[in-house]
């Protein structure tokens, strides 16, 4: 039994990591039918810049939680850069062109991303400090959960509260939502598109590299190809669960996480990676719109 | 009606062209306020191509379309994005409706106060009391408007449950809540039944005398143009044929071979 949770949560935790990039995917694709394959490498920045900050920091002795937090913020903004100049530059000058064409320029800046932190940093993984101390309340269950689990659980769960409440509550996310249904009705009423459209970026971004200083402190190392595997088993998840779905990108997320975990902990770890692109095959077979996504009838 | 008042949109020699095809061919048009103007012609005129280009879906070929705001610089209007046009004051509704159905009727109308709003992400967040209020404020607005089109009942209902007639009451709800100068509908009674539209007549009547906004429509139910509209513009193939008041346009010659075809000697 307790095999069995332990395997629970540490499904659990990947998986809320997974939903946290996927949110990203999603959200973009809701608004501009665009698969932002440059999404991961955001998340790849958002940690090699909180490798960088937490050596800084280190130097002048802080620790733990307190470079934790900082790493993450300063992380979280790089990142917010990052996504909105990538918006800027690779995708806003091809809007109204056909979708195929900014596909191309995604998976260009996916590259231009990855072989950049290459040569600026360096090929090789670097290790990465744990910056959670584990927390003696925890002890008792410290083989089924353990300290940093537990932060990422609560991380990822603050940041979802957060966005459900920006998407449901605020004037912005009011204008969010207007602009996924009909971007040019939402013109019409006002709303300034190309903004909504920028912060959907920043947002994603944002919330990708909180995603990437938790696991890269979770696992103890970065290097410039993590984007790639976490950004394909994100996307992964966005189509799971239904892309453009913001539920479905949780849900989706949380379903690879605990097939990832069961598949390496009762079969074999080889089969982890396996198991998430079985299932990608199955519902692409069984049910391209996803979980939760809507079956779209097209008009003619 | 009230003719008595300034120019408020002014449209001059607006051409529209898509390809080799001439949609819009020099037409010029003045809405003065207080005005209900209404823009009429057969099916393919280009009526509809002209409200995109007034509002800024299209970029007009030629043309000037200007804005007089009272009291303030007339504003220029070909190219703006359609979000800066709403920003001047120009608000419309679809021929065929277009809300947002996955949204409450009353977040509907509250996003036609965006324009009019400014909180920001972070002070969204963090709501500090002046995002409250903002907010009090901005549903205050909706539900003013929901009352004065009759729906203050389906406030909590996904606008796409709505009966038609009410959803193209809504639209005109979510344009009014942006606050216009001048008002375009295009075509509000279509599919209507005439219940439904003597109460649209009634309502846009409200608008035009309680809230001082100028109207101008395009409608096919000739009754209802002849009702409530002075002037009336015609187009015809892409070209404005005729203009004045409904009693010149009922008999002027062009307006009557375009709508029943050429008279033929038997």
């Amino acid at each position: 039994m307790d095999y069995f949770l332990e395997l629970f949560f540490s499904g659990l935790t990947r998986g809320s990591i997974y939903a946290l990039i996927a949110l990203g995917y999603t959200m973009v694709y809701g608004i501009i039918q665009l698969i932002n394959f440059a999404h991961g490498e955001i998340y790849m920045i958002g940690a090699f810049v909180a490798l960088i900050v937490s050596g800084v920091c280190t130097i002048y002795g802080l620790s733990g939680f307190a470079i934790l937090i900082l790493a993450a913020a300063i992380a979280a903004v790089y990142a917010a850069a990052y996504g909105f100049t990538l918006e800027r530059v690779a995708y806003r000058p091809l809007r109204g062109s056909p979708r195929l064409s900014a596909l191309i320029s995604a998976i260009g800046m996916s590259i231009f991303l990855q072989n950049y932190v290459l040569l600026a940093q360096t090929p090789d993984f670097l290790p990465f400090p744990r910056l959670i101390p584990d927390l003696a309340f925890i002890e008792p269950v410290a083989h089924i959960i353990g300290t940093p689990e537990l932060v990422i659980l609560i991380t990822t769960l603050i940041t979802m509260v957060v966005l459900t409440f920006l998407i449901k509550k605020t004037r912005v996310g009011k204008a969010m939502r207007a602009t996924q249904q009909d971007l040019s009705m939402a013109r019409l009423v006002g709303i300034n598109v190309d903004n909504v459209i920028s912060l959907t970026f920043i947002i994603g971004s944002v919330m990708a590299a909180i995603g990437g200083v938790l696991v890269a402190s979770y696992i103890g190392q970065v290097s410039f190809y993590i984007g790639f595997l976490a950004g394909i088993k994100a996307f992964t998840a966005a189509v799971l669960g239904g892309i453009g779905s913001i539920p479905g990108a949780v849900l989706g997320g949380l379903i690879i996480g605990w097939s990832e975990s069961f598949a390496a902990g009762y079969i074999s770890s080889d089969y982890e990676d396996v198991i998430t692109f079985v299932l990608l095959v199955v519902i692409l077979i069984f049910r391209p719109a996803g979980i939760l996504g809507k079956v779209h009838k097209q008009k003619v | 009606m009230n003719e008595s008042g300034r120019k408020l949109l002014e449209v001059k020699g607006l051409t529209m062209d898509f390809g080799g095809l001439r949609a819009v061919d020099s037409v010029s048009l003045t809405v003065h306020e207080g005005e209900i103007a209404a823009l009429i012609g057969p099916n393919g005129a280009g009526k509809t191509t002209f409200f995109n280009c007034v509002t800024g879906i299209y970029v007009p070929t030629k043309g000037d379309i200007l804005l007089h705001p009272q009291g303030e610089q007339t504003r220029r209007l070909n190219g703006l994005k359609p979000n800066q046009v709403t920003e001047m004051g120009l608000a419309r509704t679809f021929q065929n409706i277009r809300l947002f159905g996955g949204m409450t009727v009353l977040e509907n109308v509250m996003i036609g106060r965006h324009c009019r709003t400014s909180s920001g992400i972070f002070r969204s967040i963090l709501r500090g009391s002046r995002v409250r209020e903002e907010e009090q404020q901005i549903v205050e607005d909706s539900y003013y408007w929901l009352n004065k089109v009759g729906l203050e009942k389906y406030v909590n209902e996904f606008a796409r449950n709505l009966p038609y007639g009410a959803q193209r009451r809504l639209e005109i709800a979510r344009a009014m809540a942006t606050d216009p100068l001048l008002l375009l509908l295009d075509e509000p009674a279509a599919g209507m039944n005439p219940y439904e539209t003597s109460a649209l007549e009634v309502l846009i009547r409200r608008i035009s005398e309680e809230e001082k906004i100028a109207i101008l429509l395009i409608e096919h139910d000739m009754k209802l143009v002849m009702k409530i509209s002075h002037p009336i513009y015609v187009m015809e193939y892409g070209k404005k044929i005729a203009q004045g008041s409904p009693q010149d346009v009922r008999n002027n010659p062009r307006v009557i071979e375009a709508y029943l075809g050429e008279e033929v000697e038997a």
